[in-house]
């Protein structure tokens, strides 16, 4: 358990990070008629978010030291 | 043009390809080299969240409500952040203690209930149905649409139908004989089901390679890309909304985050995938890559439903054609017989796999916790006695497959048509959230009890069915549409989609809001007040203490007598002889031991024995069947509670310890105390000591002097010598006396004085001490006087002591009184039970400071005129101590220059 104790930290943390990115008031920033590249800036920026948060996760879970 | 015999075949043949895949794993399982043990396959088989709804449904959400549908995909993927705490516990106690489904989890943790089992099975039957129906009603109608191809036609209302014309009716049938095909050749005594794993992996595979085909095909073939499809929806007035939609979603954020806890909720408790992620976990481990696996499987499957949906919007603005089947229809339209094939071969993967592991996961617990508790429960049946019990087992499962899909199909028939795909599943995920409370409370909260989460999961349960699963039925008319407007009874606080006049909310997040209200509050309410036995609180510990439980968390807990024989027959029964054997050899190897003959069954044993039932039976019955089979000592609430609170040992030792060091501090008071009083005692002697040496060295010192000098002067005058030799003498005489009075103190001090009390006649004793002292008396020219009545009753006394005190005290007021006209009194008189002696003089007094003091050792009072006190200091001392040890009191009564009166009393004689 103990190798193990930053790993679940660190995963919290990404929760609570994705509670964040995914919630009002984040989201109502995003929430206006803009585009990025032709695509709206709301749906650009939940897809981001969430490779963003898949990407974190991976890094959190295969590092190993 | 596709024939329906191609579709069919090429179904088929799908299927037939799963069932390879299949049979194949389950022969490599048998063989001991899983194929299934890596965590990409775990990763892939959780992807059985990702149905029918999500291959057809999650668009037609989005044509109407642009990302309405995405809360569904990212509550999944924050919760399985959290997996790595919360599901890793769960799948140790799962295996710890051999689980075999949601119900069984929840009702063996509180006290391996079989009642609270069975109404979670219950829940989860009735919960489940319309989300089976879902799959039912997308595969029916999407063979229907395909039928029609190049045509693109919506199908007629399946109710409308025969029901042998009807085609959900006979895929439900197929899915059955399939499902019963994956899941119940054999029994397996840890319900593995390694074919159905692999194959549902490579269904995950098929279904997002189809979708993502679809999607690509949309995106680049009809279109050109996704800046394209954005620019046609901003260029068409009516679709703007759906830019920037999240106002535009019913109830907006509240909704928006009431599906995200939804979901949150769904991906842990959903019972197929309580399934795949925790009963057929191979390793722990491989959650690890899971974690970010399976979010990534979900945003790739959603990456492509947008521009799907505007695509189809676009395609066919007049509304004609169901969004729902935008993803089948688009290809059609675009003429792509292949493609459109293929979609639907994912479309049919999406909602078999989740078909086979739902019914699988529900039969398993309609088997283990709603049939087989009833029926071992019925003497009647005589079930305890029968030999061989496994046929038995798979046949309830596989009725209880056929039934779960019949009333599937019932479900789609009442009231599946008149939602669209999402809403249907979206009923079933606020059914199972009602898991949330019981079974997350049980892991991490020990106060939980099995009233509290029984009374929560009606509670949850009730809400949902009035506030979701009845308005369903109502709209497809089988409930009087009055009940929904008016409310029962024309109460409107009631209406079951404003209830108690909440209203604004969507009906998702409104059936939420209250469910959750009433299954949380009831159970932590229950809880709080109720209390719980010894078996609950037994497994809320082994539950919650899941990382600190040993091998066999249960089996310190079992005391009674057994045979290793029967508890092999009990075994050989549920799960065949051969399966039997082996656990009980290798049981008996892991001991060093032979099977048959060396094993005792102890404590580990039945342990052992009943976790192989719960494999295969669940605990609740493997409980019961145990139980029949050994004998089992009761253990008290205060036993198992002594046993289980971890810390109970550490509170034992440190209560002893606080024990202990409460008896030294006492011990340690108590030294000192004795220390003190020594000590006390030390200075004491040390000052008497002192003093006494000198009160002894003034007589001395003056014999000295007076014997040196008529030693040097031998010519010295005769009056003069006589007079020094009577001070010589005199001075003798004190020395004499305070050595005898020295020695009687110590002796009374040291108690080792001999007492002989007995009736004494003080009027006799006062006469005789008078008499003797009268000579001494009338050489001071000191008058002596007795005051008595005429008969004093007798006193208990020591005669010796008390003639010792009289004289003392005579002798004292004799020695001080006036010096010219000295007058002494002696009274004797009587007051209740007492006799009292007043000695009375009139010499110079007693200061008032020193009247306590004089009968203190060594105390006198100062002699005004020499400064040097006539007596020896201890006289007063011993007659305080000869009064008091004869039960009397002394004290002494006198003014400066008054007279001074001694008094004391003695107890009369009874």
């Amino acid at each position: 358990m103990q190798e193990q104790e930053p790993r679940s930290q660190r995963l919290i943390a990404l929760f609570v990070l994705g509670c964040l990115l995914f919630n009002y008031p984040l989201l109502s920033l995003f929430n206006v008629a803009a585009e990025v590249f032709g695509v709206p800036v709301l749906y650009a920026y939940i897809f981001a978010a969430w490779a963003l948060l898949v990407a974190l996760m991976a890094i959190v879970i295969e590092s190993r030291r | 043009m596709l024939q329906g015999y191609i579709i069919v075949l090429v179904s088929f043949a799908y299927l037939g390809l799963l069932f390879g895949i299949a049979y194949y794993a389950d022969k490599r399982a048998d063989a001991g080299r899983s194929i299934i043990a890596n965590p990409y396959i775990y990763a892939l088989s959780l992807a059985v969240y990702a149905t029918a709804w999500t291959f057809y449904g999650s668009v037609g959400r989005a044509a109407s409500d642009g990302i309405g549908f995405l809360p569904i995909y990212l509550g999944p993927t924050l919760m399985i952040a959290l997996w790595w705490i919360v599901m890793r516990k769960i799948i140790r106690i799962s295996k710890n203690n051999r689980i075999t489904s949601l119900a069984d989890f929840i009702g063996s943790r509180y006290g391996k209930s079989a009642v609270l089992g069975g109404l979670v099975t219950v829940i989860a039957v009735i919960g489940i149905l319309p989300y089976i129906s879902l799959q039912l009603k997308a595969i029916s109608s999407s063979y229907a649409i395909l039928l029609q191809y190049p045509e693109i036609t919506m199908p007629a209302r399946a109710a409308a139908a025969p029901l042998a014309a009807d085609t959900a009716f006979w895929v439900a049938l197929i899915l059955a004989a399939f499902t019963i095909l994956f899941g119940t050749r054999h029994l397996d005594a840890a319900e593995h089901h390694e074919g159905m794993v692999a194959a549902i992996a490579f269904e995950s595979l098929v279904k997002l390679l189809a979708f993502l085909a679809v999607g690509i095909f949309v995106t680049y073939g009809m279109y050109n890309g996704l800046g394209d499809i954005f620019d046609r929806v901003r260029a068409e007035p009516s679709m703007k909304p759906l830019l920037t939609p999240i106002e535009g979603v019913a109830g907006g954020y509240a909704s928006w985050v009431w599906l995200t806890i939804l979901s949150m909720m769904a991906i842990m408790f959903l019972p197929r995938q309580f399934q795949v992620a925790v009963i057929e976990n191979k390793d722990e481990r491989h959650l690890d890559k899971a974690i970010w696996l399976f979010p990534l499987y979900m945003l790739a499957i959603n990456l492509f439903v947008l521009p799907i949906a505007f695509g189809g919007n676009l395609r066919f603005p007049d509304g004609s054609v169901d969004a729902d089947t935008f993803v089948l229809t688009l290809p059609m339209a675009a003429k792509q017989e292949g493609l459109a094939l293929l979609v639907f071969i994912g479309g049919l993967s999406a909602a078999t796999g989740m078909v086979i592991v739902e019914t699988i996961a529900l039969s398993t617990m309609v088997c283990n916790d709603l049939v087989m508790p009833v029926l071992l429960r019925m003497k009647r049946l005589r079930l305890a006695e029968r030999r061989d019990l496994t046929a038995l087992l798979l046949g309830i499962r596989r009725g209880a497959i056929v039934g779960i899909l019949l009333l599937g199909y019932l479900y789609f028939r009442l009231a599946g048509e008149a939602y669209a795909l999402v809403s249907i599943g979206l009923v079933s995920f606020a059914a199972v959230a009602q898991f949330a409370p019981p079974l997350l409370g049980g892991i991490f909260w020990k106060g939980g009890t099995r009233r509290g989460a029984m009374c929560g999961l009606l509670a949850g349960f009730a809400v949902w069915g009035y506030t979701l699963f009845m308005p369903a039925l109502a709209r497809s008319g089988w409930v009087p549409i009055g009940l929904m407007e008016q409310g029962p009874f024309g109460i409107a606080l009631l209406k079951p989609l404003e209830l108690f006049g909440l209203s604004g909310l969507d009906q998702i997040t409104h059936a939420m809001l209250w469910s959750m209200i009433a299954n949380v509050g009831t159970y932590v309410g229950v809880s709080l007040l109720g209390t719980r036995d010894a078996q609950e609180a037994r497994q809320a510990s082994v539950f919650v203490n899941a990382y600190r439980q040993a091998e066999t968390p249960g089996a310190s807990f079992w005391r009674g007598t057994a045979s290793a024989e029967e508890l092999h027959r009990l075994l050989t029964r549920f799960i065949g002889p051969d399966a039997a054997d082996a656990a009980f050899r290798e049981y008996a190897r892991s001991r060093g031991l032979a099977w048959p003959g060396e094993l005792q069954a102890d404590a580990n044993l039945v342990h052992f024995a009943e976790m192989q039932l719960a494999g295969a039976i669940g605990a609740a019955s493997a409980h019961i069947m145990v139980a029949s089979a050994v004998k089992e000592e009761a253990l008290s609430v205060e036993e198992v509670r002594e046993m289980l609170n971890e810390a109970s040992q550490v509170i034992v030792y440190s209560h002893r310890l606080e024990q202990k060091s409460k008896e030294l501090e006492r011990a340690t008071g108590e030294l000192r105390e004795a220390n003190e009083r020594l000590k006390e005692l030390d200075r004491l002697k040390d000052d008497f000591v002192a003093t006494v040496s000198h009160e002894l060295r003034t007589p001395l010192t003056s014999i000295r002097t007076f014997s040196q000098i008529l030693r040097d002067n031998p010519d010295l005058d005769p009056a003069e010598r006589a007079r020094q030799l009577g001070i010589v003498i005199k001075e003798s005489e004190r020395l004499t006396r305070l050595i005898n009075q020295i020695l009687d103190v110590s002796k009374l001090e040291s108690g080792n004085v001999e007492w002989r009390p007995g009736p004494v006649d003080m009027k006799e004793i006062v006469e005789d001490t008078v008499a003797a002292m009268s000579e001494v008396a009338r050489e001071r020219s000191v008058e002596l006087h007795t005051r008595m009545p005429e008969r004093v009753p007798a006193v208990t006394a020591d005669l010796d002591r008390i003639v010792q005190v009289m004289l003392n005290l005579l002798s004292n007021a004799v020695k001080y009184c006036d010096a010219r006209q000295g007058k002494v009194e002696v009274a004797l008189s009587q007051s209740q039970n007492v006799v009292r002696i007043d000695v009375r003089d009139n010499g110079p007094g007693i200061a008032p400071g020193d009247q306590e003091a004089i009968f203190e050792r060594f105390r006198q009072a100062s002699e005004p005129q020499s400064g040097r006190p006539y007596g020896t200091g201890l006289g007063l001392h011993i007659c305080k101590r000869i009064v008091e040890r004869l039960g009397g009191r002394i004290w002494v009564a006198s003014g400066r220059s008054g007279e001074t009166c001694f008094s004391f009393t003695l107890p009369m004689a009874s």
